[in-house]
């Protein structure tokens, strides 16, 4: 009887459905498009398109003084912008070859690690709502919100920060930043707590995360993932740990690794990777040192007011490197941070001029997105949802 | 005089559910915010009265009215617009067997507090929940669009499933009272928790309330609405369309609750107090319910009058928690001295059963929005599962519990004799 039954139903005649998901849709967080064809609700074959928030970003860099690429890098990964920010600043400094101060340094730290927890903070909290998790998302909203409020007082804006400079950062720390700053990682350890136990054994959320888009250890390599992802496929790879910058050699903090390389993973090492970033902003803040945030050197630090205006040296300073900018030396760098999602880098070609010849951004995403794809090849819709909320894909930054 | 009385019920207990249908949005809204730190809606007032933000149900419905009517292209304009009508339609017949109180005696008349005494009673429940998918259904197909069609195609299949286990949990509950009729069923119950089907048919229920979540689209099985992943099958539908098919959602929402609380929670049943007891001593606990609703109208006065911060908003909204707080305490102060001192004036034959019956009605209702509530939580708290999920949960695992649980109710009820 089954047998007829199912001779009979191949015989219909079925057709695949094209389902165009995005490029504008809840779950896709910002514009990328996945046109997936469809056999009921499993997805045969699926294509990303990208480009829709294609904005020129490299190209634009080419036209503008040093440090007005600043404010576009802002625009990159708009969740963690300052993260952003300390990698570009960084990567002219390398090709300056200066030194920025020490507590330039420590606050560099202080804020990457905040843009972080930022960042996770987000990409955690809307792949529960992709999930039908709600309540998670206010939890970790109202941590990033008090984080957004620091930022407010310590750069005046909060999504487009715009705070490093090259050769150090635009201004000192509030005042009360360590107190208040204290207080958040406090707040954010009881969110973190709150959607662990939501969450973490949650019979529902691990049904719908556990074994569903799994990367394997050579798998993630092969196709070149950095960051959360590649070390939730089991690979201790961080930037902050392989090529120690920003004396992160000397914070103690662990790598949180993963087994399975699948969505569950790939969520809970980002709430791992919360808990050591606290741990290493309270290290910070213990061993800030007190001094300049600012290098002092004429090639790319502004003179003070006073000079400025009381010395013909220092009006001429201020006067050149406003009107001719930044003039780092001939050559080519590429110099890469641990964002987010992974490896942040930016190649940069000068040909001694004023502004970049070439610069090309290194982001993240890219490599992540080539392999959606394939991950939710022979999975469901939902699943498709659920694996693009974990691989934290920003377009942004993909698009540039 | 027995056709007014049914016209009078016809009217009375669908509009009953129609202003449940606010509530439950307010409820939702204001548990939500609650879960998740927030406030909820707290703007939206007329001449500074907002209500704890039920008046923006008000700034809704307007909202809904103006709202531009949509048509698709290639929409099938018939069923596009009789779907919204059908999900509503169903989720208001249903309550027409639920019993909201006692049989009421006045002299020789008799009547009871449901709009039809149909014997089939949860026969017919099943038969037009059965309904439900069709308005669904058929608004996910008719717009004419791949999401809302996945969304349709969602539903009927997790529907027709989840049917199957609510109706068999039930039918441990038809062998154990031996009746289908829901005020047979509310009746043999009795005013004792602890008799109640709650604690004799747990696995019943527990069965009956996911298949319930199942039925009414609700978190965790939201997959016919899954906003993040196929935006749902009420996707294209604008206005007061819209409106009816949420709407819909929350009347089902209450229907579901009403049922659970009959099949499982004694229905209008107080506990303790039997019909008779209460109508015996219809007096004492007239003279006690009313001190007790003086007493809460004073201190709910009272509570608002200690918020009164003058200069709070600097408009007319600072002012609420007296206009609502003055006459509350007021109020409370008045009916309780008057009860007190002047105690209850000679009361009609008519006034005791009355009474008693609008006092069940109203523990039922408490009951119904309590359940009502914990559909809220749950929708806040949980993730939602995923299609395959459902189909198998439905089929491998609540279906067997089923039998099993009827299995072993038939053994139970042949030892026992």
């Amino acid at each position: 009887m089954a047998q007829a039954l199912m001779t009979e139903n191949s015989d219909l005649p079925t057709q695949n459905m094209v389902l165009n998901i995005g490029p504008s849709h809840p779950a896709t967080h910002g514009a990328l498009r996945l046109c997936a064809e469809l056999d009921g609700e499993t997805i045969v074959k699926a294509t990303v398109e990208i480009g829709y928030l294609h904005r020129a970003f490299e190209k634009h860099t080419e036209v503008s003084t040093w440090s007005q690429i600043i404010p576009y890098t802002d625009r990159l990964n708009y969740c963690s912008s300052l993260l952003n920010n300390v990698a570009y600043a960084r990567a002219v400094e390398q090709l300056l070859r200066i030194e920025i101060p020490e507590r330039a340094v420590f606050i560099r730290v202080i804020v990457s690690e905040l843009a972080r927890i930022m960042d996770h903070l987000i990409c955690v909290g809307t792949s529960a709502v992709d999930l039908g998790a709600l309540s998670n998302f206010w939890y970790f909203f109202n941590v990033r919100e008090q984080i957004y409020d620091w930022t407010e007082k310590l750069c005046g804006a909060r999504l487009t920060t715009n705070y490093t400079r090259i050769g150090g950062v635009m201004r000192d720390l509030a005042p009360g930043f360590d107190e208040g700053i204290r207080k958040v990682l406090k707040s954010l350890n009881k969110a973190l707590k709150d959607v662990t136990k939501l969450l973490g054994r949650n019979r529902i959320f691990m049904d719908r995360t556990q074994g569903v888009g799994i990367v394997t250890r050579d798998e993630a390599i092969n196709w070149g993932f950095t960051g959360p992802c590649l070390r939730a496929s089991g690979v201790p790879h961080d930037l902050r740990k392989a090529q120690p910058y920003y004396h992160y050699d000397e914070f103690d903090f662990e790598i949180p690794v993963g087994t399975v390389g699948d969505t569950y993973d790939r969520l809970m090492i980002r709430i791992e990777e919360m808990k050591q970033s606290v741990r290493i902003i309270e290290q910070a803040l213990e061993k800030i040192p007190s001094g300049p945030v600012m290098v002092d050197d004429s090639r790319v630090a502004l003179p003070p007011k006073e000079k400025v205006y009381g010395s013909i040296e220092g009006l001429m300073n201020h006067f050149m490197l406003l009107t001719d900018g930044i003039k780092p030396p001939q050559g080519e760098i590429y110099s890469a941070i641990e964002a987010g999602n992974g490896e942040l880098g930016f190649y940069i070609v000068s040909d001694g001029g004023p502004k970049p010849y070439r610069i090309h951004c290194r982001p993240p995403c890219f490599p992540l997105t080539q392999a959606y794809e394939r991950l939710v090849q022979g999975r469901m819709i939902a699943d498709a949802i659920a694996i693009l909320g974990s691989l934290n894909i920003v377009v942004g930054e993909l698009d540039r | 005089m027995v056709i007014f009385i049914a016209l009078a019920k016809i009217i009375i207990i669908p509009v009953l559910v129609l202003n449940l249908i606010p509530l439950l949005i307010w409820m939702e809204r204001k548990g939500a915010a609650y879960i998740q730190d927030r406030r909820g809606p707290n703007r939206a007032n007329i001449l500074g009265i907002r209500l704890g933000g039920m008046v923006h149900n008000f700034a809704d419905v307007i909202k809904l009215l103006t709202k531009e009517e949509n048509l698709p292209d290639g929409a099938n304009r018939f069923y596009f617009y009789l779907a919204p009508f059908l999900a509503m339609f169903v989720s208001f017949v249903t309550v027409a067997v639920i019993p909201f109180g006692d049989d009421v005696h006045l002299g020789d008349l008799v009547f009871s507090l449901r709009v039809t005494d149909a014997s089939v009673g949860m026969l017919y429940i099943f038969a037009i929940v059965s309904l439900s998918v069709y308005g669904v259904m058929l608004g996910g197909w008719a717009s004419n669009s791949k999401f809302s069609l996945l969304g349709g195609l969602r539903v009927a299949s997790q529907m027709i499933s989840y049917e199957i286990a609510l109706s068999l949990a039930a039918v441990s509950l038809f062998m154990v009272t031996e009746s289908v009729d829901l005020g047979t069923m509310v009746r043999a119950q009795g005013e004792l928790p602890w008799h109640w089907n709650f604690f004799h048919q747990p696995l019943a229920f527990l069965i009956f309330l996911v298949a319930a979540f199942a039925e009414t689209n609700r978190n965790p099985f939201d997959l016919a609405e899954g906003e993040s992943e196929i935006v749902g099958y009420h996707l294209e539908y604008s206005s007061m369309k819209f409106a009816l098919f949420f709407m819909a959602e929350y009347a089902a929402i209450a229907v579901s609750s009403a049922i659970l609380v009959t099949l499982f929670f004694g229905g209008w049943q107080i506990p303790g107090f039997s019909t008779e007891t209460l109508l015996q001593g219809g007096e004492f606990y007239l003279k006690n319910v009313g001190l007790g609703v003086a007493a809460f109208s004073a201190l709910t006065g009272l509570v608002l009058l200690t918020q009164y911060r003058p200069g709070k908003n600097g408009d007319l909204r600072d002012y609420e928690v007296l206009v609502l707080g003055i006459p509350a305490l007021l109020a409370g102060l008045g009916l309780g001295a008057y009860l007190m001192w002047m105690g209850l004036p000679p009361l009609a034959d008519w006034v005791a059963p009355v009474f008693v019956a609008a006092l069940q009605a109203a523990c039922f209702l408490f009951k119904v929005l309590c359940f009502c509530f914990f559909f809220v939580w749950v929708r806040w708290t949980l993730p939602r599962f995923r299609y395959d999920q459902v189909m198998s949960f439905g089929w491998k695992g609540m279906l067997p519990i089923a039998l099993a649980n009827i299995l072993g109710t038939g053994i139970y009820l042949l030892i026992r004799g």
